[in-house]
Protein backbone atom coordinates (compact mmCIF):
# COMPACT_ATOMS: atom_id res chain seq x y z
CA UNK A 1 0.00 0.00 0.00
CA UNK A 2 1.23 3.49 -0.84
CA UNK A 3 2.19 5.42 2.22
CA UNK A 4 -0.05 8.36 1.45
CA UNK A 5 -3.20 6.26 1.06
CA UNK A 6 -6.18 7.71 2.87
CA UNK A 7 -7.84 4.62 4.28
CA UNK A 8 -11.56 5.07 4.91
CA UNK A 9 -12.69 1.47 4.75
CA UNK A 10 -12.44 0.37 8.39
CA UNK A 11 -15.64 -1.68 8.12
CA UNK A 12 -13.88 -3.91 5.57
CA UNK A 13 -10.86 -4.42 7.78
CA UNK A 14 -8.65 -2.56 10.22
CA UNK A 15 -4.88 -2.30 10.42
CA UNK A 16 -3.17 -4.45 13.03
CA UNK A 17 -2.54 -2.57 16.28
CA UNK A 18 1.27 -2.61 16.88
CA UNK A 19 0.62 -3.69 20.50
CA UNK A 20 -1.31 -6.66 19.15
CA UNK A 21 1.46 -7.55 16.74
CA UNK A 22 3.97 -7.37 19.56
CA UNK A 23 2.23 -10.04 21.65
CA UNK A 24 1.63 -12.21 18.58
CA UNK A 25 5.20 -12.30 17.33
CA UNK A 26 6.66 -14.74 19.89
CA UNK A 27 4.04 -17.30 18.84
CA UNK A 28 5.04 -16.96 15.20
CA UNK A 29 8.74 -17.29 16.00
CA UNK A 30 9.87 -19.04 19.19
CA UNK A 31 6.80 -20.44 20.88
CA UNK A 32 5.57 -22.58 18.02
CA UNK A 33 4.16 -25.39 20.13
CA UNK A 34 0.89 -27.20 19.48
CA UNK A 35 -1.47 -26.50 22.41
CA UNK A 36 -2.57 -30.13 22.36
CA UNK A 37 0.98 -31.37 23.09
CA UNK A 38 1.59 -32.29 26.71
CA UNK A 39 5.24 -31.26 26.74
CA UNK A 40 6.28 -27.84 27.91
CA UNK A 41 6.65 -26.42 24.38
CA UNK A 42 3.02 -27.26 23.71
CA UNK A 43 1.84 -26.18 27.13
CA UNK A 44 3.28 -22.73 26.64
CA UNK A 45 1.04 -22.32 23.60
CA UNK A 46 -1.93 -23.82 25.48
CA UNK A 47 -1.39 -21.33 28.29
CA UNK A 48 -1.42 -18.44 25.81
CA UNK A 49 -4.67 -19.66 24.25
CA UNK A 50 -6.28 -19.91 27.69
CA UNK A 51 -5.08 -16.45 28.69
CA UNK A 52 -6.67 -15.07 25.55
CA UNK A 53 -9.88 -16.96 26.32
CA UNK A 54 -9.93 -15.31 29.76
CA UNK A 55 -9.51 -11.91 28.16
CA UNK A 56 -12.48 -12.50 25.89
CA UNK A 57 -14.52 -13.80 28.82
CA UNK A 58 -13.71 -10.69 30.81
CA UNK A 59 -14.58 -8.46 27.85
CA UNK A 60 -17.93 -10.19 27.28
CA UNK A 61 -18.64 -10.72 30.97
CA UNK A 62 -18.97 -14.48 30.65
CA UNK A 63 -16.98 -17.50 31.76
CA UNK A 64 -14.08 -18.73 29.69
CA UNK A 65 -15.71 -22.09 29.05
CA UNK A 66 -18.28 -20.22 27.01
CA UNK A 67 -15.78 -19.00 24.38
CA UNK A 68 -14.96 -20.98 21.23
CA UNK A 69 -12.22 -19.72 18.92
CA UNK A 70 -12.86 -20.11 15.21
CA UNK A 71 -11.07 -19.34 11.96
CA UNK A 72 -13.22 -16.30 11.23
CA UNK A 73 -16.43 -14.56 12.22
CA UNK A 74 -18.06 -16.19 9.21
CA UNK A 75 -17.19 -19.55 10.71
CA UNK A 76 -18.48 -18.44 14.11
CA UNK A 77 -21.81 -17.43 12.52
CA UNK A 78 -21.97 -20.75 10.66
CA UNK A 79 -21.28 -22.62 13.90
CA UNK A 80 -23.93 -20.66 15.79
CA UNK A 81 -26.62 -21.29 13.18
CA UNK A 82 -25.86 -24.75 11.79
CA UNK A 83 -24.52 -26.05 15.11
CA UNK A 84 -27.62 -25.08 17.08
CA UNK A 85 -30.14 -26.23 14.49
CA UNK A 86 -28.26 -29.50 13.96
CA UNK A 87 -28.25 -30.26 17.68
CA UNK A 88 -31.96 -29.58 17.97
CA UNK A 89 -32.67 -31.68 14.87
CA UNK A 90 -31.05 -34.64 16.59
CA UNK A 91 -33.75 -34.33 19.23
CA UNK A 92 -36.31 -34.90 16.48
CA UNK A 93 -37.71 -31.38 16.70
CA UNK A 94 -38.92 -29.45 13.65
CA UNK A 95 -37.33 -26.02 13.86
CA UNK A 96 -38.31 -22.54 12.81
CA UNK A 97 -35.61 -19.86 12.69
CA UNK A 98 -35.75 -16.08 12.35
CA UNK A 99 -33.30 -13.54 10.98
CA UNK A 100 -33.44 -10.17 9.21
CA UNK A 101 -33.16 -9.17 5.57
CA UNK A 102 -30.10 -7.04 6.22
CA UNK A 103 -27.78 -9.58 7.83
CA UNK A 104 -24.26 -10.13 6.57
CA UNK A 105 -23.89 -12.91 4.01
CA UNK A 106 -22.27 -15.02 6.70
CA UNK A 107 -25.69 -15.25 8.36
CA UNK A 108 -28.03 -14.99 5.37
CA UNK A 109 -26.37 -17.80 3.42
CA UNK A 110 -26.52 -20.37 6.24
CA UNK A 111 -30.21 -19.47 6.65
CA UNK A 112 -30.81 -20.00 2.94
CA UNK A 113 -29.07 -23.37 3.06
CA UNK A 114 -31.19 -24.47 6.01
CA UNK A 115 -34.29 -23.21 4.21
CA UNK A 116 -33.40 -25.40 1.24
CA UNK A 117 -33.03 -28.31 3.64
CA UNK A 118 -36.59 -27.83 4.75
CA UNK A 119 -36.18 -25.71 7.88
CA UNK A 120 -38.84 -23.05 8.25
CA UNK A 121 -37.29 -19.58 7.97
CA UNK A 122 -38.58 -16.03 8.53
CA UNK A 123 -36.65 -13.04 7.17
CA UNK A 124 -37.72 -9.89 9.01
CA UNK A 125 -38.00 -6.74 6.95
CA UNK A 126 -36.62 -3.42 8.14
CA UNK A 127 -37.83 0.17 7.96
CA UNK A 128 -36.28 2.80 5.67
CA UNK A 129 -33.47 3.37 8.19
CA UNK A 130 -32.67 -0.31 8.61
CA UNK A 131 -34.39 -0.92 11.94
CA UNK A 132 -36.26 -4.07 12.84
CA UNK A 133 -39.54 -3.62 14.67
CA UNK A 134 -40.21 -5.35 17.98
CA UNK A 135 -43.73 -6.22 16.95
CA UNK A 136 -42.43 -7.94 13.81
CA UNK A 137 -40.16 -10.10 15.94
CA UNK A 138 -42.97 -10.85 18.34
CA UNK A 139 -45.31 -11.74 15.48
CA UNK A 140 -42.71 -13.94 13.82
CA UNK A 141 -42.02 -16.07 16.90
CA UNK A 142 -43.79 -19.40 16.88
CA UNK A 143 -44.10 -22.43 19.12
CA UNK A 144 -41.17 -24.06 17.32
CA UNK A 145 -38.88 -21.04 16.93
CA UNK A 146 -35.50 -22.19 18.13
CA UNK A 147 -33.24 -19.38 16.94
CA UNK A 148 -33.43 -15.62 16.37
CA UNK A 149 -30.33 -14.14 14.75
CA UNK A 150 -30.16 -10.35 14.55
CA UNK A 151 -26.98 -8.41 13.85
CA UNK A 152 -25.84 -5.84 16.43
CA UNK A 153 -24.82 -3.21 13.85
CA UNK A 154 -24.99 -3.36 10.09
CA UNK A 155 -21.79 -3.49 8.06
CA UNK A 156 -23.06 -1.37 5.18
CA UNK A 157 -25.22 1.33 6.73
CA UNK A 158 -24.13 1.08 10.38
CA UNK A 159 -27.66 0.85 11.74
CA UNK A 160 -27.62 -0.33 15.36
CA UNK A 161 -30.32 -2.75 16.46
CA UNK A 162 -31.64 -2.52 20.03
CA UNK A 163 -30.15 -5.90 20.95
CA UNK A 164 -30.75 -5.46 24.68
CA UNK A 165 -34.47 -4.80 24.18
CA UNK A 166 -34.76 -7.63 21.65
CA UNK A 167 -32.99 -9.85 24.18
CA UNK A 168 -35.61 -8.97 26.80
CA UNK A 169 -38.42 -9.58 24.35
CA UNK A 170 -37.06 -13.01 23.50
CA UNK A 171 -36.45 -13.82 27.14
CA UNK A 172 -40.08 -13.01 27.95
CA UNK A 173 -41.23 -15.32 25.17
CA UNK A 174 -39.00 -18.27 26.01
CA UNK A 175 -40.63 -21.60 26.54
CA UNK A 176 -39.45 -25.09 27.28
CA UNK A 177 -38.52 -27.29 24.36
CA UNK A 178 -40.58 -30.43 24.96
CA UNK A 179 -38.77 -33.24 26.82
CA UNK A 180 -35.59 -31.17 27.26
CA UNK A 181 -34.28 -28.51 29.61
CA UNK A 182 -33.78 -26.07 26.74
CA UNK A 183 -35.61 -22.77 26.80
CA UNK A 184 -36.33 -21.69 23.22
CA UNK A 185 -35.79 -19.54 21.20
CA UNK A 186 -32.06 -18.90 21.53
CA UNK A 187 -30.77 -15.48 20.58
CA UNK A 188 -27.71 -14.94 18.40
CA UNK A 189 -26.12 -11.65 17.42
CA UNK A 190 -23.43 -11.06 14.83
CA UNK A 191 -21.56 -8.27 16.62
CA UNK A 192 -18.60 -8.04 14.26
CA UNK A 193 -19.08 -4.34 13.45
CA UNK A 194 -20.23 -3.37 16.95
CA UNK A 195 -17.38 -4.58 19.14
CA UNK A 196 -15.28 -1.41 18.74
CA UNK A 197 -18.09 0.90 19.71
CA UNK A 198 -20.93 -0.71 21.65
CA UNK A 199 -21.53 -2.47 24.95
CA UNK A 200 -20.55 -6.12 24.64
CA UNK A 201 -21.73 -7.45 27.99
CA UNK A 202 -23.56 -10.60 26.93
CA UNK A 203 -25.61 -10.67 30.11
CA UNK A 204 -26.78 -7.10 29.79
CA UNK A 205 -27.61 -7.81 26.16
CA UNK A 206 -29.35 -11.05 26.98
CA UNK A 207 -27.83 -12.96 24.08
CA UNK A 208 -27.06 -16.68 23.98
CA UNK A 209 -24.66 -16.55 21.06
CA UNK A 210 -22.37 -13.67 20.12
CA UNK A 211 -19.98 -13.51 17.16
CA UNK A 212 -16.84 -11.43 16.97
CA UNK A 213 -13.97 -11.05 14.54
CA UNK A 214 -10.27 -10.31 14.97
CA UNK A 215 -9.56 -8.15 11.97
CA UNK A 216 -12.38 -5.66 12.47
CA UNK A 217 -10.99 -4.65 15.84
CA UNK A 218 -7.34 -4.00 14.97
CA UNK A 219 -6.49 -7.66 15.48
CA UNK A 220 -5.33 -10.26 12.97
CA UNK A 221 -7.27 -11.85 10.12
CA UNK A 222 -8.03 -15.57 10.24
CA UNK A 223 -9.46 -15.62 13.74
CA UNK A 224 -12.90 -15.12 15.22
CA UNK A 225 -14.80 -16.29 18.25
CA UNK A 226 -18.25 -17.40 19.26
CA UNK A 227 -19.67 -16.92 22.73
CA UNK A 228 -22.00 -19.83 23.54
CA UNK A 229 -24.02 -19.36 26.73
CA UNK A 230 -23.82 -22.37 29.01
CA UNK A 231 -26.75 -24.66 28.34
CA UNK A 232 -27.15 -23.71 24.68
CA UNK A 233 -27.48 -26.77 22.44
CA UNK A 234 -24.58 -26.96 20.03
CA UNK A 235 -23.14 -29.50 17.61
CA UNK A 236 -19.79 -29.05 15.90
CA UNK A 237 -19.69 -28.36 12.17
CA UNK A 238 -16.00 -29.26 11.83
CA UNK A 239 -14.79 -32.62 13.05
CA UNK A 240 -11.34 -33.87 13.92
CA UNK A 241 -9.10 -33.79 16.96
CA UNK A 242 -11.74 -32.32 19.25
CA UNK A 243 -10.12 -29.00 20.07
CA UNK A 244 -12.21 -26.18 21.57
CA UNK A 245 -14.25 -28.59 23.72
CA UNK A 246 -15.02 -30.59 20.62
CA UNK A 247 -16.83 -27.69 18.99
CA UNK A 248 -14.09 -26.62 16.63
CA UNK A 249 -11.53 -29.21 15.68
CA UNK A 250 -8.26 -28.15 14.10
CA UNK A 251 -4.99 -27.05 15.68
CA UNK A 252 -5.50 -23.63 17.21
CA UNK A 253 -4.26 -20.53 15.41
CA UNK A 254 -2.22 -19.64 18.49
CA UNK A 255 -0.77 -16.33 17.30
CA UNK A 256 -4.16 -15.29 15.94
CA UNK A 257 -5.96 -16.19 19.14
CA UNK A 258 -3.36 -14.33 21.20
CA UNK A 259 -3.83 -11.34 18.89
CA UNK A 260 -7.60 -11.42 19.24
CA UNK A 261 -7.22 -11.51 23.03
CA UNK A 262 -4.96 -8.48 22.99
CA UNK A 263 -7.25 -6.62 20.59
CA UNK A 264 -10.24 -6.96 22.94
CA UNK A 265 -7.98 -6.17 25.87
CA UNK A 266 -7.08 -2.85 24.23
CA UNK A 267 -10.72 -2.01 23.63
CA UNK A 268 -11.53 -2.87 27.24
CA UNK A 269 -8.65 -0.78 28.56
CA UNK A 270 -9.70 2.17 26.48
CA UNK A 271 -13.29 1.87 27.63
CA UNK A 272 -12.42 1.73 31.32
CA UNK A 273 -9.85 4.53 31.01
CA UNK A 274 -12.45 6.78 29.48
CA UNK A 275 -15.05 5.68 31.97
CA UNK A 276 -12.77 6.90 34.74
CA UNK A 277 -12.08 10.12 32.93
CA UNK A 278 -15.77 10.57 32.25
CA UNK A 279 -16.75 10.07 35.87
CA UNK A 280 -14.46 12.90 36.97
CA UNK A 281 -16.41 15.26 34.72
CA UNK A 282 -19.42 16.77 36.37
CA UNK A 283 -22.25 16.37 33.95
CA UNK A 284 -23.90 19.63 34.85
CA UNK A 285 -24.18 21.07 31.40
CA UNK A 286 -27.57 20.45 29.94
CA UNK A 287 -26.20 20.00 26.43
CA UNK A 288 -23.80 17.27 27.51
CA UNK A 289 -26.74 15.49 29.04
CA UNK A 290 -28.62 15.81 25.78
CA UNK A 291 -25.73 14.38 23.79
CA UNK A 292 -25.51 11.51 26.21
CA UNK A 293 -29.21 10.85 25.92
CA UNK A 294 -29.12 10.82 22.17
CA UNK A 295 -26.40 8.22 22.21
CA UNK A 296 -27.89 5.98 24.82
CA UNK A 297 -27.44 2.87 22.75
CA UNK A 298 -23.69 3.09 23.18
CA UNK A 299 -21.73 1.90 26.14
CA UNK A 300 -20.71 4.52 28.65
CA UNK A 301 -17.00 4.44 27.90
CA UNK A 302 -17.67 3.99 24.23
CA UNK A 303 -19.40 7.33 24.04
CA UNK A 304 -16.34 9.34 24.90
CA UNK A 305 -13.98 7.07 23.05
CA UNK A 306 -15.79 7.48 19.80
CA UNK A 307 -16.35 11.19 20.06
CA UNK A 308 -13.50 12.07 17.74
CA UNK A 309 -14.49 9.49 15.13
CA UNK A 310 -18.09 10.62 15.33
CA UNK A 311 -17.17 14.29 15.02
CA UNK A 312 -15.14 13.55 11.87
CA UNK A 313 -17.88 11.34 10.47
CA UNK A 314 -20.48 14.08 11.07
CA UNK A 315 -18.23 16.58 9.35
CA UNK A 316 -17.99 14.20 6.39
CA UNK A 317 -21.75 13.72 6.15
CA UNK A 318 -22.48 17.45 6.46
CA UNK A 319 -19.79 18.26 3.89
CA UNK A 320 -20.96 15.71 1.35
CA UNK A 321 -24.63 16.63 1.63
CA UNK A 322 -23.72 20.30 1.27
CA UNK A 323 -21.31 20.09 -1.67
CA UNK A 324 -22.77 17.30 -3.81
CA UNK A 325 -26.17 18.04 -5.32
CA UNK A 326 -28.65 15.20 -4.94
CA UNK A 327 -26.50 13.35 -2.40
CA UNK A 328 -28.53 11.20 -0.03
CA UNK A 329 -27.53 9.61 3.28
CA UNK A 330 -28.58 5.97 3.57
CA UNK A 331 -29.45 4.46 6.92
CA UNK A 332 -30.31 6.12 10.20
CA UNK A 333 -29.17 9.51 11.43
CA UNK A 334 -29.52 8.47 15.07
CA UNK A 335 -29.18 4.70 15.51
CA UNK A 336 -25.88 4.48 13.71
CA UNK A 337 -22.33 3.37 14.39
CA UNK A 338 -20.20 6.49 14.94
CA UNK A 339 -17.75 5.51 12.18
CA UNK A 340 -20.16 4.78 9.33
CA UNK A 341 -21.42 6.90 6.45
CA UNK A 342 -23.26 5.56 3.42
CA UNK A 343 -24.46 7.74 0.54
CA UNK A 344 -26.22 7.44 -2.79
CA UNK A 345 -25.33 9.79 -5.65
CA UNK A 346 -27.81 9.42 -8.49
CA UNK A 347 -26.05 9.16 -11.84
CA UNK A 348 -22.66 8.06 -10.47
CA UNK A 349 -22.13 4.32 -10.14
CA UNK A 350 -20.60 3.02 -6.90
CA UNK A 351 -17.72 0.95 -8.22
CA UNK A 352 -16.76 3.74 -10.62
CA UNK A 353 -16.53 6.15 -7.66
CA UNK A 354 -14.40 3.64 -5.72
CA UNK A 355 -11.97 3.26 -8.64
CA UNK A 356 -11.82 7.01 -9.25
CA UNK A 357 -11.16 7.71 -5.55
CA UNK A 358 -8.53 4.98 -5.52
CA UNK A 359 -6.73 6.89 -8.27
CA UNK A 360 -6.61 9.80 -5.86
CA UNK A 361 -5.22 7.62 -3.09
CA UNK A 362 -8.48 7.24 -1.15
CA UNK A 363 -9.73 3.76 -0.20
CA UNK A 364 -13.49 3.40 0.32
CA UNK A 365 -16.01 0.83 -0.83
CA UNK A 366 -19.44 0.25 -2.23
CA UNK A 367 -21.92 -1.74 -0.15
CA UNK A 368 -19.52 -4.20 1.39
CA UNK A 369 -16.10 -5.52 0.51
CA UNK A 370 -17.34 -9.08 0.12
CA UNK A 371 -20.11 -8.20 -2.29
CA UNK A 372 -18.20 -5.62 -4.32
CA UNK A 373 -17.52 -8.18 -7.01
CA UNK A 374 -21.15 -9.11 -7.35
CA UNK A 375 -23.39 -7.47 -9.92
CA UNK A 376 -26.48 -7.61 -7.75
CA UNK A 377 -27.43 -4.41 -5.97
CA UNK A 378 -26.81 -4.49 -2.22
CA UNK A 379 -29.47 -6.57 -0.45
CA UNK A 380 -29.20 -4.21 2.52
CA UNK A 381 -29.95 -1.06 0.54
CA UNK A 382 -32.73 -2.82 -1.36
CA UNK A 383 -34.25 -3.88 1.98
CA UNK A 384 -34.40 -0.20 3.01
CA UNK A 385 -36.62 0.36 -0.02
CA UNK A 386 -34.05 2.10 -2.19
CA UNK A 387 -34.43 1.88 -5.98
CA UNK A 388 -31.97 -0.26 -7.91
CA UNK A 389 -30.33 2.88 -9.22
CA UNK A 390 -29.92 4.29 -5.71
CA UNK A 391 -28.44 0.98 -4.56
CA UNK A 392 -25.98 0.89 -7.45
CA UNK A 393 -24.90 4.47 -6.88
CA UNK A 394 -23.96 4.02 -3.25
CA UNK A 395 -20.69 4.59 -1.48
CA UNK A 396 -19.65 3.48 2.00
CA UNK A 397 -17.09 5.50 3.94
CA UNK A 398 -16.02 4.06 7.28
CA UNK A 399 -13.66 5.71 9.73
CA UNK A 400 -11.41 4.30 12.40
CA UNK A 401 -8.70 4.93 14.97
CA UNK A 402 -6.26 6.19 12.36
CA UNK A 403 -8.62 8.66 10.72
CA UNK A 404 -7.47 12.26 10.84
CA UNK A 405 -9.09 15.56 10.00
CA UNK A 406 -6.94 15.68 6.83
CA UNK A 407 -8.47 12.44 5.55
CA UNK A 408 -11.93 13.94 5.72
CA UNK A 409 -10.76 17.17 4.12
CA UNK A 410 -9.17 15.14 1.33
CA UNK A 411 -12.26 13.10 0.46
CA UNK A 412 -14.43 16.22 0.70
CA UNK A 413 -12.11 17.85 -1.80
CA UNK A 414 -11.94 14.94 -4.27
CA UNK A 415 -15.39 13.35 -4.26
CA UNK A 416 -17.52 16.25 -5.60
CA UNK A 417 -15.57 16.50 -8.86
CA UNK A 418 -15.57 12.71 -9.29
CA UNK A 419 -19.35 12.55 -8.90
CA UNK A 420 -19.72 15.51 -11.28
CA UNK A 421 -17.56 13.86 -13.95
CA UNK A 422 -19.32 10.50 -13.64
CA UNK A 423 -22.66 12.26 -13.94
CA UNK A 424 -21.41 13.93 -17.12
CA UNK A 425 -20.34 10.54 -18.46
CA UNK A 426 -23.69 8.98 -17.63
CA UNK A 427 -25.57 11.97 -19.00
CA UNK A 428 -27.53 12.51 -15.84
CA UNK A 429 -26.55 16.03 -14.94
CA UNK B 1 -0.79 -11.12 -9.59
CA UNK B 2 -2.23 -8.66 -12.05
CA UNK B 3 -4.07 -5.67 -10.60
CA UNK B 4 -7.87 -5.89 -10.68
CA UNK B 5 -8.00 -3.40 -13.56
CA UNK B 6 -5.27 -2.96 -16.17
CA UNK B 7 -3.53 0.39 -16.45
CA UNK B 8 -5.16 0.87 -19.83
CA UNK B 9 -8.61 0.26 -18.38
CA UNK B 10 -7.97 2.79 -15.64
CA UNK B 11 -6.69 5.34 -18.15
CA UNK B 12 -9.73 4.87 -20.37
CA UNK B 13 -12.03 5.16 -17.39
CA UNK B 14 -10.43 8.27 -15.93
CA UNK B 15 -10.00 10.01 -19.30
CA UNK B 16 -12.63 8.83 -21.73
CA UNK B 17 -12.55 10.71 -25.05
CA UNK B 18 -15.94 9.96 -26.51
CA UNK B 19 -18.47 10.58 -23.76
CA UNK B 20 -21.26 13.04 -24.09
CA UNK B 21 -24.61 13.73 -25.54
CA UNK B 22 -24.70 14.25 -29.33
CA UNK B 23 -26.73 17.02 -30.91
CA UNK B 24 -29.13 15.61 -33.50
CA UNK B 25 -27.72 12.09 -33.70
CA UNK B 26 -28.68 9.92 -36.67
CA UNK B 27 -29.15 6.90 -34.43
CA UNK B 28 -29.13 5.88 -30.78
CA UNK B 29 -28.52 2.46 -29.25
CA UNK B 30 -29.47 1.83 -25.65
CA UNK B 31 -28.54 -1.37 -23.82
CA UNK B 32 -28.11 -2.70 -20.30
CA UNK B 33 -30.35 -2.48 -17.29
CA UNK B 34 -30.18 -0.80 -13.94
CA UNK B 35 -30.52 -4.04 -12.00
CA UNK B 36 -27.01 -5.01 -13.12
CA UNK B 37 -25.92 -1.42 -12.67
CA UNK B 38 -25.00 -0.63 -16.27
CA UNK B 39 -26.92 1.48 -18.78
CA UNK B 40 -25.12 2.36 -21.99
CA UNK B 41 -26.21 4.69 -24.80
CA UNK B 42 -24.34 4.94 -28.09
CA UNK B 43 -25.00 7.90 -30.42
CA UNK B 44 -24.10 7.86 -34.11
CA UNK B 45 -23.69 10.39 -36.88
CA UNK B 46 -23.78 8.52 -40.17
CA UNK B 47 -22.37 9.43 -43.56
CA UNK B 48 -24.80 7.71 -45.89
CA UNK B 49 -23.59 7.89 -49.50
CA UNK B 50 -24.57 5.58 -52.30
CA UNK B 51 -25.71 2.91 -49.87
CA UNK B 52 -22.36 2.97 -48.03
CA UNK B 53 -22.96 3.90 -44.43
CA UNK B 54 -19.98 5.17 -42.52
CA UNK B 55 -19.87 6.11 -38.83
CA UNK B 56 -18.75 9.69 -39.06
CA UNK B 57 -19.06 10.44 -35.39
CA UNK B 58 -19.84 8.40 -32.30
CA UNK B 59 -20.26 9.11 -28.60
CA UNK B 60 -21.57 7.40 -25.50
CA UNK B 61 -23.33 8.03 -22.23
CA UNK B 62 -22.87 5.28 -19.66
CA UNK B 63 -24.09 4.87 -16.11
CA UNK B 64 -21.95 2.02 -14.92
CA UNK B 65 -18.77 0.75 -13.38
CA UNK B 66 -15.25 1.68 -14.44
CA UNK B 67 -15.18 -1.23 -16.91
CA UNK B 68 -18.46 -0.16 -18.49
CA UNK B 69 -17.12 3.36 -19.04
CA UNK B 70 -13.79 2.08 -20.40
CA UNK B 71 -15.40 -0.40 -22.82
CA UNK B 72 -17.86 2.27 -24.02
CA UNK B 73 -14.95 4.53 -24.85
CA UNK B 74 -13.03 1.75 -26.61
CA UNK B 75 -15.98 0.70 -28.77
CA UNK B 76 -16.35 4.33 -29.90
CA UNK B 77 -12.67 4.44 -30.81
CA UNK B 78 -12.89 1.19 -32.74
CA UNK B 79 -16.08 2.07 -34.61
CA UNK B 80 -15.30 5.65 -35.58
CA UNK B 81 -14.78 6.02 -39.34
CA UNK B 82 -15.84 2.46 -40.05
CA UNK B 83 -18.50 1.30 -42.46
CA UNK B 84 -21.47 -0.41 -40.80
CA UNK B 85 -20.48 -3.89 -42.00
CA UNK B 86 -17.00 -3.47 -40.53
CA UNK B 87 -18.29 -1.94 -37.32
CA UNK B 88 -20.61 -4.89 -36.81
CA UNK B 89 -17.62 -7.20 -37.02
CA UNK B 90 -16.00 -5.63 -33.94
CA UNK B 91 -16.00 -8.40 -31.39
CA UNK B 92 -16.12 -7.83 -27.64
CA UNK B 93 -12.79 -9.66 -27.42
CA UNK B 94 -11.28 -6.90 -29.51
CA UNK B 95 -12.57 -4.42 -26.92
CA UNK B 96 -11.04 -6.46 -24.09
CA UNK B 97 -7.75 -6.73 -25.98
CA UNK B 98 -7.61 -2.96 -26.32
CA UNK B 99 -7.71 -2.74 -22.52
CA UNK B 100 -5.12 -5.47 -22.03
CA UNK B 101 -7.53 -7.54 -19.97
CA UNK B 102 -10.67 -7.25 -17.90
CA UNK B 103 -11.55 -9.11 -14.70
CA UNK B 104 -13.71 -12.14 -15.53
CA UNK B 105 -16.76 -10.60 -13.88
CA UNK B 106 -16.44 -7.51 -16.10
CA UNK B 107 -16.25 -9.27 -19.49
CA UNK B 108 -19.97 -8.62 -19.82
CA UNK B 109 -19.17 -4.89 -20.01
CA UNK B 110 -17.23 -5.48 -23.24
CA UNK B 111 -20.18 -7.53 -24.52
CA UNK B 112 -22.50 -4.70 -23.55
CA UNK B 113 -20.38 -2.25 -25.57
CA UNK B 114 -20.56 -4.51 -28.61
CA UNK B 115 -24.33 -4.80 -28.17
CA UNK B 116 -24.64 -1.02 -27.74
CA UNK B 117 -22.94 -0.37 -31.06
CA UNK B 118 -25.07 -3.02 -32.75
CA UNK B 119 -28.22 -1.50 -31.26
CA UNK B 120 -27.27 1.93 -32.58
CA UNK B 121 -26.66 0.55 -36.08
CA UNK B 122 -29.93 -1.35 -35.92
CA UNK B 123 -31.66 1.83 -34.87
CA UNK B 124 -30.30 3.56 -37.95
CA UNK B 125 -31.50 0.74 -40.18
CA UNK B 126 -34.89 0.56 -38.52
CA UNK B 127 -37.84 2.11 -40.33
CA UNK B 128 -38.94 3.62 -37.02
CA UNK B 129 -35.60 5.26 -36.49
CA UNK B 130 -36.64 8.89 -36.60
CA UNK B 131 -39.63 8.17 -34.40
CA UNK B 132 -37.52 6.38 -31.80
CA UNK B 133 -34.95 9.12 -31.82
CA UNK B 134 -37.71 11.62 -31.25
CA UNK B 135 -38.78 9.75 -28.14
CA UNK B 136 -35.25 9.63 -26.81
CA UNK B 137 -34.55 13.30 -27.27
CA UNK B 138 -37.95 14.33 -25.92
CA UNK B 139 -37.42 12.11 -22.90
CA UNK B 140 -34.02 13.61 -22.31
CA UNK B 141 -35.43 17.10 -22.55
CA UNK B 142 -38.19 16.30 -20.10
CA UNK B 143 -35.70 14.60 -17.77
CA UNK B 144 -33.62 17.74 -17.85
CA UNK B 145 -36.61 19.89 -17.09
CA UNK B 146 -37.55 17.66 -14.19
CA UNK B 147 -34.08 17.93 -12.77
CA UNK B 148 -34.09 21.70 -12.87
Amino acid sequence: MKKETTYLDYAATTPLDPRVLKVMLPFLKLDYGNPSSVHSVGQKAAEAVEKSRERLASFLNCSKEEIVFTGSATEANNLAIFGLVKKIQTLGFKSHIITSEIEHHAVIEPFKILEKQGIEVTYLSVDSEGRISFSDIEKAMKENTVLVSIMYANNEIGTIQPIKQIGELIKNNKKKLPSTDYQIPFFHTDAVQAVNYLDCDVNKLGVDLFTLSGHKIYGPKGVGALYIRKGTPMSPIIYGGGQESGLRSGTENVAGIVGLGEAVNQIKKQKSRLRQCHSTLRVSDHSIQRISDSMNSMSFGGRAKNKKIQRLRDKLIAGILKTIPGAKLNGSAKDRLPNNANFSFKGAEGEAMVIALDQKGIAVSTGSACSSKSLEPSHVLMALGLSEEEAHTSLRVTLGRGTKEQDIIKILKELPSIVKKLREISGSI
Amino acid sequence: MKPYYSKKAIQRFTNPKHFGNMKKPDAIGEVGNIRCGDIMKIYLKVDDKKGKKIIKDISFQTLGCAAAVATSDVICDLAKGKAFEDALRIDYKKVTDELGYLPAIKIHCAQLAQQGLKAAIEDYESPNRSKLRGIFSEKRLSDKKNNQ
